[in-house]
Parts: structure tokens; C-alpha cells; sequence
């Protein structure tokens, strides 16, 4: 085997099942393996008590276990400054932000990888679902897992290769169930563990229209149809993302069983817009705007190509072509196909075959020549 | 399913630091302990055997560590878990037996917790409490002492030497100004014990608090000095061991490996202790500054000091990545107490010495010497600070 022992990789754990068998994979393989535990949200209690969070305990249970020195450190400050205060922002102006890319962007491979390095490691390693090759100038390339259902590329998207030439991703090349299996043969405490819901912030518990509502004063206003009608009151604007069914709390019309659906938002109005009908034509688009572009890899593509696109986690790929404008600053993407429910301050993630190219922050979406959402 | 596996490779630390926090046990404590943890079972208050011979031992040991501290008696010695339930049994039990008398009490910025969250219990019953500033080495004033100082004081509590910085208090000035004055005179000696001569009687000393595990003894036991006449209902309500002043069982076989521990620090060899960890100090700011690293000292290497206490501040370096740095490196240092968090508490010590917002507060660790610590092992400290010094000043990551 090679000897990897002089090679320090400081492994981001999070004390869920994905990270702890990053650790254990990469000290199987003979490197130097560092476990940082990173805290980004302050869950100090009211009486100011300091306390151990069962996520930690579990880290220092797993690293015990495998044999190896532990830490944790802590980025509440850059968390609030780089990624809440983004968050609450985009609420503010109406959109559904994915702090997750901002999280990954910042934070797990920017605040956690300098500080890695102050630890003299040469790489740091997590337990995301992706993973990288090198090409022959070695560029790392980000690609798809291997288990589609939990590739994480999605949140990836906005890192550079720079970035990446410093990371590893262990357990791209196995399906959950697999790393499951591994952390229970290994004996390691986390492997029955629940998968964390992601956003550290909000917890396990998800109580997020209080949560949202401790930090933004609710604007209660109408529900309407884009003809006018009144359908009810909601309970904010930004507690709707466009395309939602769930909670609107509007009965049948006694005409049909179709259900609502949430088609558009007016922030100057503070009205939600609602339709009818999954398929509802207020919710397909033909192709979107979006800003803050950012490619993992400087490759000259051209102002206009083809490729495919994801406009939300867990979507399947559509066929989109690309035009950017001459400063590369803003980008139109055009679909193959109408898509429906794109979702201003999600990404949209482009992809070559199983390569992710980069992203983009949506900032609008149109079906032909009229603007959606804001009707 | 539990079975316990530990890599030697995340616990082994080959250069320990950081005897302030603790100290390995001496080989002739530990065989004394091991001996009568097997042989000395018997429970001391019972009328039998081998509760006589628990008994016996207790107090022969109770006689050494009476000596140590030149005590009258050795009924002025009370048995406890350790520093922190001496401190707060002297604390609370004086401040609540002798609250008629007043009910002001006068301690310093700089005590350990174990001293600070009594006495803040005691502030919410409405005691009253004066915190002595100290200068930036760590040190109190005698004018701030008396002034501070009313006929409502009852207690006085102020260590002998401090944890995090080393500075010494003017234990005996204190002590003789208290002459005159109805306050009982507390000190926590946790720190000093194992290194200074102490004389309850020269510094007029009331109660005074140690543990064991500070010098080379066992953990979990400590003893609490109070002169006779100083009398306080049990913080452990129960049985009437320790003459009704502590219940619980005594734990005989800490107990003399305490007795032992004590008696191998005889005045000399505290006197060559002092030396060496003084030698150590200076060879430490001599190797860093031939290294070109940019340090202060934390307080001061002049005057009265604990000399196996060394804070430095390693400018331009949180204290987290140099105690990391030096842990990954098998170095043990302190760098203040941790929250599970990843951030670490601001000293109050440094907080008082220097203000909030000195960068001292999130760039200081301390060292701390033991009877095991040896000169290569400083050199190689020196080595790796300096080492990870040059390469975080060439790493830009930000």
C-alpha cells in the first residue's frame, strides 16, 4: 500500500454516519487523520450554559473508536456574517435562498479549509456525496456520486478548482446503504444514526416559520389569483416559495378537485399569487436569468453552449442552453423543454454528462417574453 | 459492542506541559496507593481490625500533612474530595455561620472558579462582595486590600499563588493586617502547596485549601485547613467522620498516598523544584527570542511567582491553533478551558489583567512544569512553537 502516513487530512465531521466513515476509510488507507468538529450556530441555552451537543459527543465516540485525535472549532461569527445575514437577506427581497451552496462556498470549504491548513493538513476531507478527478494539470473536476439519489454536487457547484485541489471526498464512490454497512462493521456509533435535515441552523425539530419569524416580522397580507379574486389571507410572503401546495388553506371551489398552487409573489403589494393546477401555465418557464456565476473550472466555452441544468436539489437534469452576457456577469438560460416552479435564489447548476461545471444564483424566470412570479 | 479501544496514537502525549492542570502520579505514591487500595480496606469508623488499622493510617497520615503546612494540631486538617470542595466548604459554611457578624466579603479578580461561583451564589443571598483588581502581572495591592476592608468583613479569601499566571499574593501582609480584625483569613494554596514553604502560624492563615493530584498524588483528594477555633457546620451533610466537619467514608488509601506525595516534598526539595522550573522559564523566553518569535510574557519573570507557571502570548496566534498545532505535534499545553464548542472561555485572569480587548485574551497559552520535566523537553517545546510560528507567518490562507 501506498504510504500515506506523512500526508495530513483533516476530516470535517459532523458526528453523522457520512463523515465518520470518511475518517475511518481515510485512516484505513495509512494518512495522517485529523477529526475537526465544526460549529457554525450558537444553541447556547437561555441560562448562557455552554453546552455539549450530542453531535459532538459522537464525534469524540467515533474518533475514540478509530484512533484518532479529535477537535472542534468554531465559525458562529462567520456563519452569521457570510451565510445568515445572505439568508435573511434574500428573504427579505421575496426569494427562496439555499444557504446550503453559501455554507459550502464560505464556510466548510473556505473558513474550514484555512483553518485546516493552520493544522498543517494537505487536505481536508468530508462526507459529501461527490466526487473529484484531476485532470492532467491537477485541476480537480467535480463529478456526480456514484449513489444519484444523494449526490451533492447541487451544493457544490459554487466552489472553485482551487478550492477543491485541497479536498477529498471519501465516500463518493459508495450508495448510502454501503456506508452504513461500513460504520456498522467498524462498530462505530453514528451508523444507525439519522440523517441530519441539513440547514444547521434551523435544527432537527424544522420549526421554521417561527424560526424565520424570531428574525423577520411576518407581513400578513392577500391571496389572490392573477385574475384578481381573493382566495385568502397569507401569512407572509416569505414563508411561500413559488410552486408550494402545501398550506395555503384554500378549499375546493366546488368545480373541480384541483388543488392550489403557490404561482407568484408582488413584495410592493405584499401579494401572493395562487393557481390552479399542478401544470398550472403560470409555473412553466421557458428560460431564466441569473447572476453571480461561478465555473469550478476556468474552461473558455464560449458566450453560448448546451449542457444540462438542475434548478433545485433532487431534480433531474434538463437540457438548457447557455448564453452569457459579453462582461460573464449575467446569464440566460434557455430550457429544451418548458420547467416548471423555478424558484428565484435557488442555483441553477449546470452539468457535462457527469462533470459539474458550476452555478448560478436565479434571479428571474419568464415564459417567453413575460416575466413570472412578480405578475 | 462497548468495548473501549483507544489508539495510542490520539492519546499519547510525549511532552506534558501542563501540571498546573494535573500532575502524574509519583512511582513511590502510586506503589503506596496500589498497596493499600489490595491490602487496606477496612472502613475507618468502625470498631474492628481492620477498621482500626484504616484508622491508624489515616492518622499518621493526617499528621504528615499537618506538618507540611507547620499546622498546630492535627485536628486542624479535614479530609476532603479536593481543591474545589475545600474552597467552597470554607466559603459558604464561613459566610453562613458568621453572617450576623456582617456580611462583606473580600476576595480577588484572579481566583480559580472553584473560589468565584461560591461566592457568587453568595452575592444572590445577599452577601457582599469585593473583587480586588490586579495589575498587569497579576498582582493586588495592599492599599486596594485595606481600603476595601470594614468592620461588616467576615471573610477574607485570596489564593496564595494564581493557576493561570503564577503571580503570588501578599499572603503574610494580608495575614497580619487580619490580626486585628474579626475576618477568618482563607487562602487557596492548590497552586503553592507543592512548591512553597507554607506556615499557617508565620502567615496567620485560617483556613487554607489543597489537592492532592497537584503534586504527583492521587485525584479526588484534597484537605482543608482551618485553625482551631474556626468552627462551620459540614457542606456534606451525613455521617460524623472528620469530627462531624465532612461526611462520607474517607478514602484511606488516597489519603496516604497523599501522606507520601506530601512528604516527598521536603523544604529542599521544594527549594530545587523552584530553581529548576526557574531555569526552565528562562530557557524558554531565551529560546524564543533567539527564534525570533514575537512573545510576551503574561505576567513577569521578576519578584515573588510560582515558578512551574509560564503564560505566554504568542503574537498574530489564537490560542486555539497553537495548542492544537502543539497537541498534533504531542505537546500538552493549556489554553484556557474549552467549551465543546470550539471556542474557548476568555480568561477572566487575563480579562483582569489586561482588559477585554487585549489580543492577549485569544493569543496566550500556558506551560506548566512538573517533577518530570526536563530540559530537552523545553528545547523541543521551543523548537515546535517556533516552527509553527514560520509556518502560519507563511501560509496565507486568508
Amino acid at each position: 500500500m501506498q504510504d500515506n502516513s506523512k500526508i495530513r487530512v483533516v476530516v470535517g465531521m459532523s458526528g453523522g454516519v457520512d463523515s465518520s466513515v470518511v475518517a475511518l476509510r481515510l485512516k484505513q488507507q495509512g494518512y495522517d487523520v485529523v477529526g475537526v468538529f465544526m460549529k457554525n450556530w450558537d444553541d447556547t441555552d437561555e441560562n448562557g450554559v455552554c453546552t455539549a451537543t450530542e453531535d459532538y459527543k459522537d464525534v469524540a465516540k467515533v474518533a475514540a473508536k478509530i484512533g484518532i485525535p479529535y477537535y472542534s472549532v468554531n465559525f458562529e461569527k462567520e456563519y452569521w456574517d457570510r451565510v445568515f445575514t445572505y439568508f435573511l437577506d434574500e428573504y427579505k427581497k421575496g426569494r427562496t435562498p439555499n444557504p446550503d451552496v453559501i455554507c459550502n462556498k464560505e464556510i466548510k470549504f473556505k473558513a474550514f479549509l484555512d483553518y485546516a491548513i493552520e493544522l498543517g493538513a494537505d487536505y481536508i476531507a468530508t462526507g459529501h456525496y461527490a466526487q473529484l478527478t484531476r485532470d492532467e494539470d491537477g485541476h480537480a473536476h467535480l463529478m456526480r456520486a456514484v449513489d444519484q439519489n444523494k449526490d451533492q454536487t447541487y451544493f457544490l457547484s459554487q466552489l472553485s478548482t482551487e478550492q477543491l485541489d485541497r479536498v477529498m471526498f471519501p465516500i463518493g464512490d459508495l450508495v448510502k446503504p454501503q456506508v452504513r454497512e461500513i460504520a456498522k462493521e467498524a462498530g462505530l456509533a453514528t451508523a444507525e444514526k439519522k440523517d441530519s435535515m441539513g440547514i444547521c441552523f434551523i435544527g432537527e425539530k424544522g420549526h421554521f416559520k417561527d424560526f424565520l419569524n424570531h428574525y423577520l416580522p411576518a407581513k400578513a397580507g392577500k391571496m389572490m389569483t392573477v385574475d384578481g379574486e381573493v382566495k385568502g389571507q397569507h401569512a407572509g410572503l416569505m414563508y411561500y416559495t413559488i410552486g408550494q401546495r402545501k398550506g395555503l388553506g384554500i378549499g375546493g371551489d366546488g368545480i373541480d378537485n384541483e388543488p392550489w398552487f403557490v404561482i407568484g409573489k408582488d413584495l410592493e403589494k405584499n401579494v401572493l399569487y395562487v393557481g390552479k393546477g399542478y401544470h398550472n401555465p403560470h409555473l412553466y418557464a421557458t428560460h431564466l436569468s441569473a447572476s453571480d456565476i461561478h465555473w469550478v473550472n476556468t474552461i473558455d466555452r464560449g458566450s453560448d453552449f448546451h449542457c444540462t441544468a438542475k434548478f433545485r436539489y433532487r431534480q433531474k437534469d434538463t437540457g438548457v442552453t447557455v448564453h452569457l452576457s459579453e462582461d460573464g456577469q449575467q446569464v440566460t438560460v434557455e430550457f429544451d423543454d418548458p420547467a416548471r416552479a423555478i424558484t428565484p435564489g435557488q442555483a441553477v447548476v449546470f452539468y457535462s454528462g457527469d462533470e459539474c461545471l458550476g452555478s448560478a444564483i436565479i434571479d428571474a424566470a419568464y415564459n417567453r417574453e413575460r416575466e413570472l412570479q412578480l405578475i | 459492542m462497548q468495548e473501549v479501544h483507544v489508539d495510542n496514537n490520539q492519546t499519547a502525549q510525549e511532552i506534558y506541559l501542563d501540571n498546573a492542570a494535573t500532575t502524574p502520579m509519583a512511582p513511590e505514591v502510586l506503589a503506596e496507593m496500589t498497596d493499600k487500595l489490595a491490602n487496606v480496606y477496612g472502613n475507618a469508623s468502625t470498631l474492628y481490625g481492620l477498621g482500626r488499622q484504616s484508622h491508624t493510617l489515616m492518622e499518621n497520615s493526617r499528621q504528615v500533612i499537618a506538618d507540611s503546612i507547620h499546622a498546630d494540631s492535627d485536628e486542624e486538617i479535614i479530609f476532603t474530595s479536593g481543591g474545589s470542595e475545600s474552597d467552597n466548604t470554607a466559603i459558604t459554611q464561613t459566610a453562613h455561620t458568621r453572617q450576623a457578624l456582617g456580611k462583606h466579603i473580600i476576595t480577588t479578580a484572579i481566583e480559580h472558579e472553584a473560589v468565584l461561583r461560591p461566592l457568587h451564589a453568595l452575592e444572590e443571598d445577599g452577601f457582599r462582595v469585593t473583587y480586588l483588581p490586579v495589575d498587569e502581572y497579576g498582582r493586588i495591592s495592599l492599599d486596594d486590600f485595606k481600603a476595601a476592608l470594614d468592620d461588616e468583613t467576615i471573610l477574607v479569601t485570596i489564593m496564595m499563588g494564581n493557576n493561570e499566571v503564577g503571580s503570588r499574593m501578599p499572603i503574610h501582609e494580608i495575614g497580619e493586617i487580619l490580626q486585628d480584625h474579626q475576618a477568618w483569613f482563607h487562602t487557596d494554596a492548590v497552586q503553592a502547596y507543592g512548591s512553597l514553604d507554607i506556615d499557617v502560624d508565620r502567615d496567620h492563615i485560617d483556613m487554607l485549601s489543597t489537592s492532592a493530584h497537584k503534586i504527583n498524588g492521587p485525584k479526588m483528594i484534597g484537605f482543608l485547613y482551618k485553625r482551631e477555633g474556626v468552627n462551620f457546620p459540614s457542606l456534606i451533610k451525613g455521617g460524623d467522620q472528620e469530627e462531624k466537619r465532612r461526611a462520607g467514608t474517607e478514602n484511606v488509601p488516597a489519603i496516604a498516598a497523599f501522606a507520601t506525595a506530601a512528604k516527598i516534598l521536603t523544604p529542599e526539595a521544594k527549594a530545587e523544584k523552584r530553581e529548576r522550573f526557574h531555569g526552565f522559564k528562562n530557557q524558554v523566553v531565551q529560546g524564543l527570542r533567539d527564534k525570533g518569535v514575537d512573545f510576551e510574557i503574561n505576567g513577569s519573570l521578576e519578584g515573588e511567582n510560582l515558578e512551574h507557571v509560564l503564560n505566554l502570548w504568542i503574537k498574530g496566534i489564537s490560542t486555539y491553533v497553537m495548542q492544537t498545532n502543539l497537541d498534533l505535534a504531542g505537546i500538552a499545553v493549556s489554553g484556557g478551558s474549552a467549551c465543546t464548542a470550539g471556542s474557548i472561555e476568555p480568561s477572566h485572569v487575563l480579562t483582569a489583567m489586561f482588559g477585554a480587548d487585549s489580543p492577549r485574551i485569544a493569543e496566550s497559552i500556558r506551560l506548566s512544569f512538573g517533577r518530570q520535566t526536563t530540559s530537552a523537553e523545553i528545547s523541543a517545546f521551543v523548537d515546535n512553537v517556533a516552527a509553527i510560528v514560520a509556518r502560519l507567518s507563511h501560509s496565507e490562507v486568508k
